[in-house]
């Protein structure tokens, strides 16, 4: 099971945390600076994973943004690199050519296309055109809702 | 006309004017908010942290008063502001109630925003858990998938136990939903409701059940997921979904899944370069592992379709890498053929010369959890996994050295020791210890020589440093102790280079370890050291170099001055260099070092530690009065044996579990004084009492008999018995440090003081000063071999309160406390206690008294011992 999952840039700048454990927002805090710290410093030829604490780290780098994932001693950590990646395609399907900039300004909208690919830190849907099928669905529910465009006065803006 | 009709309505347009007069009031009462993305341009537009902290406390601030106002028209979009503020590490947990009011909200955006908010800013711990638990009972029962979809997910993320518990019957319902978007997402939230509350997993078996007969992937890989959970967690569910899964048996039906994903055709939306849905490969290669663990019929049932994923996965990519690793695994932890196995181990080859960092890293993390089922298969690849040890790489060095470790046999054990102590001295420090307690370990176990097994350690400790457990300091020294005497010759003066090498390069600090085992080896067998005799001793090191050089007497001490008068050595190094610069006052034999070991041990008298002071004092006592007595008593110690004495516990496992048997009694109560007592903290001063209860035995010197017997040391002692009785108003459990009677072996206590002349008149002392308040203590002698002591406390300028004056005494003597005068001594006071001393054996009393009290509200907490009282007290 994952743990939780932090997308950060290369200056350590966090830009995203989904977090499947329960810690104080204290804890949550530290943990995220240390591992930033950790694996900022990791050189790029070394191993994707990172044994800290009691969790398996596994990130990947993609453009300037760090995917990086806590997962439990039992999971497969190959298989979390494939995870992140399918990620990362959605990331790119929704946004077309995803850049960090997209996830800084639609931060809520990646949050949701994570929601719908796991769920209480396990992978939910393995089909990419079910998660943005439902993407895509919701999206329109919430267009209907404001007859004025989502992006106008109503909406986040 | 329409305008005109209307124009005749004075109602409707009144209406209509006051409606758009209201709004544009309401527009300029309060303004529409920053927009979200315009409040995320503003942030990256700050140039300085100060900047961006000034924009978000504004818009905080800001924030903040819409939720006063309970603003709902703008509350989503403040929320989201909010959410993105958290991000950057600000405090948002005032945005915790408004997600909630954001949820009960009949808007699909609102509820999408509030739950997203809910997630991020509530954590289990938050009362509103309770509110939360409404809202999502309410839209788990949503018409809208969508609404059940968002109260799941939340569910699944910060479900707590109360929630789990609350909800579980709803997300059960949605289990058995005919709508796979629902069923999966219902599938994971049982999963982790049986996460935190295992209790509930029976209620979710029979919707379970169904799952793996579903065609959605999503269906599947949720309920995989979910059977694999209840099958780690309860023997009792695995053992029930083997023999009944729906319509078929499970591991026929997993097999089915995984074959028909394998030989289907390619499908677009499963695809992952060309391999079908690994995502639900590997879940269910792992159910099949727990299903196939310690059960030869569900393995028998499964090998054929774990040979052909291993033969027919496609290993250029990741993806199939990441299949045969799930494989491997399991094809290791069933009852599979050998076949197989040998496919498996090959694989795992293969994997630790692939060029991928990643996938080394795992391979050599499966040959760590293979290797007990195949030791002979994993050696194979042990020059490789060595390599790994120079890895730059933490990780792939971590498992490298756990494996290497593994690995180690009677066979190889000198290669890999050379590398794995080469590795030791290059780890980062966090290695360090793990590493050198392993090797400790595997040259006990499977050492070849008795000088291997001592050289191996001496390189540990060189080369450790202070990262060396502390019971390898007494193991080590245990193994010196039980050598052959050329061996422990050959120790003192291998130790000896160390030591020098380390006092003169000024590394002494970080490699305390070896220098307590150095000093307790060089004080024992330093006449070996320094004598010619010892030359025939080869001390050619594996590199074939004799580095040694026989040091003189004086050239020893003086390093050990450079040491005992290093600031930095920890107090127990210094307290084993102590003992041992003691012991070699008899191991050298010239006066002129005598006289200067004679000289530091005085210095010590006066240190500002007192453990360290009293060693210096007792020790300096053995170079006058008692001066015959120091051979005797600083004689070598008998060698220790390792076998630990059934009845002790693990913290005594320690230099005092290796005497011979023959010394049992005395040495039994001397044990147990010292494990009452909390003041020593070291093997050096707890191996002191052993040995001179063995020297007992063998010399039989009168001197030292009298001397234990005034001890209370005598066999008719119960061995258990607490060393002081203490005592005081309240009658509080014995809580003193009992080292009262060790304490006398090295000072000698009433006998030797001068008698006090007045025969029957008051003896009085101040026994305690300090910052004007003073505790004296007067003794005059009673009826029957009993005295009556009186404790007077005064004080000149503070008041003090909760005045407690605590005593304890020897065991043999009797100590009845009368109540004190007060316990409130204000200045120019005097609070006065009487105690009643009975000493029927007329054992030179001492008396250990605590005196704790506040002042201004500050507790202070003295003790002392007095140990001079007149000779002629009891007679």
């Amino acid at each position: 099971m994952m743990q939780f999952m932090l997308l950060f840039s290369r200056q350590g700048k966090l830009r995203l945390q989904k977090w499947y454990v329960a810690h104080p927002d204290k804890l949550k805090k530290k943990i995220t600076r240390e591992l930033i710290t950790t694996v900022l410093a990791r050189k790029p030829k070394m191993c994707s994973f990172l044994e800290w604490k009691d969790v398996k780290v596994v990130y990947k780098r993609y453009a300037s943004l760090y995917f990086c994932c806590a997962m439990e001693q039992e999971d497969n950590e190959l298989l979390t690199l494939e995870l992140i990646h399918r990620y990362v395609e959605l990331l790119d399907k929704y946004f077309g050519s995803v850049c960090e900039l997209d996830i800084i300004f639609n931060f809520e909208k990646a949050y949701f296309i994570l929601d719908e690919l796991v769920l209480g830190g396990e992978l939910q849907e393995t089909s990419k055109k079910n998660v943005l099928k439902a993407i895509a669905a919701q999206d329109l529910l919430q267009e209907e809702e404001t007859p004025q465009g989502f992006f106008e006065d109503h909406g986040l803006g | 006309m329409n305008g005109s009709e209307s124009g005749f309505n004075p109602a409707f347009n009144i209406a209509t004017i006051k409606q758009v007069v209201n709004e544009a009031i309401e527009r300029v009462r309060m303004p529409t908010p920053t927009r979200l993305r315009d409040l995320i341009r503003q942030i990256r537009a700050a140039r300085t942290a100060a900047e961006e902290r000034s924009v978000v406390n504004k818009e905080c601030a800001y924030i903040r008063s819409t939720f006063r106002e309970e603003d709902s028209v703008w509350r989503c979009r403040n929320i989201a502001k909010l959410l993105y503020i958290h991000m950057l590490g600000y405090p948002a947990h005032f945005g915790q109630l408004e997600c909630l009011k954001l949820i009960a909200s009949p808007r699909f955006t609102d509820k999408r925003v509030g739950y997203l908010g809910a997630m991020l800013l509530l954590d289990e711990r938050q009362d509103v858990h309770l509110l939360i638990t409404n809202c999502l009972k309410n839209d788990l029962n949503s018409n809208t998938q969508f609404v059940v979809g968002l109260a799941l997910c939340t569910l699944g993320a910060i479900a707590s136990p109360e929630m789990a518990r609350d909800l579980a019957s709803e997300v059960e319902r949605l289990i058995k939903s005919p709508n796979a978007y629902i069923k999966k997402k219902a599938a994971l939230c049982a999963f982790r409701i049986i996460r935190r509350v295992p209790d509930l997993m029976e209620m979710f078996l029979p919707a379970t059940r169904s799952l793996l007969t579903e065609k959605n992937h999503g269906v599947l890989i949720t309920g995989v997921t979910l059977i694999t959970e209840m099958c780690e967690n309860s023997p009792d569910t695995l053992n029930h979904f083997k023999k009944e899964s729906g319509q078929r048996e499970i591991v026929p039906n997993l097999v089915r899944i995984l074959k028909n994903l394998i030989l289907a055709g390619y499908s677009p939306e499963h695809d992952v370069s060309g391999v079908s849905d690994p995502f639900l490969q590997v879940k269910i290669l792992r159910l099949l592992r727990i299903l196939g663990k310690n059960d030869a019929e569900a393995s028998e049932a499964m090998n054929d379709i774990l040979a052909q994923v291993a033969t027919n996965t496609e290993t250029s990519k990741n993806v199939g890498n990441t299949i045969l690793y799930e494989t491997v695994l399991s094809i290791m932890d069933i009852k599979s053929e050998s076949s197989l196995r040998v496919l498996a181990v090959n694989i795992l080859g293969r994997f630790l010369l692939n060029n991928d960092k990643n996938i080394r890293y795992v391979a050599l993390n499966t040959l760590l959890r293979t290797v007990h089922v195949d030791t002979s298969a994993v050696q194979r690849h042990r020059t490789t996994i060595l390599e790994c040890l120079k890895d730059p790489d933490i990780s792939i060095r971590r498992r490298a050295m756990e494996l290497s470790f593994a690995l180690v046999n009677g066979q190889n054990i000198r290669g890999m020791m050379k590398e794995l102590l080469a590795f030791l001295e290059r780890s980062d420090a966090e290695f360090k210890a793990h590493c050198s307690s392993a090797v400790v370990l595997a040259a006990e176990r499977y050492a070849p020589s008795d000088k291997w097994h001592l050289d191996t350690l001496f390189k540990v400790l060189l080369k450790a440093g202070n990262y060396l457990r502390d019971d390898t300091v007494s193991s080590t020294i245990q193994i010196i102790s039980s050598a052959a005497t050329e061996r422990q010759a050959y120790g003192a003066m291998r130790l000896w280079t160390s030591l020098e090498q380390s006092a003169v390069s000024g590394l002494a600090t970080e490699k305390q370890p070896l220098i307590q085992v150095a000093a307790w080896t060089i004080g024992e067998y330093g006449d070996l050291l320094v004598s010619e005799a010892s030359s025939a001793i080869s001390m050619v090191d594996e590199d074939g170099v004799d580095d040694f050089v026989r040091p003189t007497e004086e050239y020893v001490i003086d390093i050990y001055q450079k040491l005992l008068w290093s600031t930095q050595l920890s107090i127990s190094t210094k307290e084993f260099l102590l003992l041992s610069l003691a012991k070699l006052s008899t191991r050298f034999t010239t006066q002129a070092s005598q006289e200067k070991i004679r000289v530091i041990i005085d210095t010590f008298g006066s240190h500002i530690h007192i453990e360290l002071q009293q060693r210096g004092v007792e020790l300096s006592q053995l170079f006058r009065q008692y001066g015959h007595l120091r051979p005797a008593l600083l004689e070598r110690m008998p060698a220790m044996e390792p076998v630990a004495a059934p009845h002790r516990d693990e913290q005594e496992l320690d230099l005092s579990d290796t005497s011979p048997d023959h010394t049992k009694p005395d040495q039994d109560a001397l044990l147990d004084l010292i494990n009452g007592s909390d003041s020593l903290t070291n093997g050096d001063v707890e191996h002191q009492p052993e040995q001179i209860a063995t020297t007992n035995n063998n010399t039989s010197s009168n001197d030292i008999l009298d001397l234990l017997s005034g001890l209370d040391l005598t066999p008719s002692v119960p061995a258990a018995a607490p060393a002081v009785l203490l005592a005081n108003n309240n009658v509080e459990p014995s809580a003193a440090p009992a080292a009262l009677l060790l304490d006398g072996l090295f000072a000698p206590p009433a006998p030797h003081q001068p008698p006090h002349p007045a025969d029957g008149a008051e003896w009085e002392r101040a026994v305690l000063e300090r910052g004007g308040v003073r505790v004296c203590v007067s003794a005059r002698r009673a009826a029957g071999a009993a005295a009556t002591l009186t404790a007077r406390a005064t004080s000149q300028l503070h008041t003090l309160t909760d005045f407690l004056f605590q005593a304890a005494v020897p065991k043999k003597i009797q100590l009845d406390m009368m109540s004190p005068s007060g316990t409130t001594l204000s200045p120019q006071g005097e609070i006065t206690q009487v105690l009643k001393v009975t000493n029927p054996t007329k054992t030179p009393l001492r008396l250990r008294i605590r005196v704790s009290y506040n002042i201004d509200g500050t507790p202070v907490l003295e003790q002392t011992e007095i140990n001079n009282f007149p000779a002629d007290l009891f007679n």
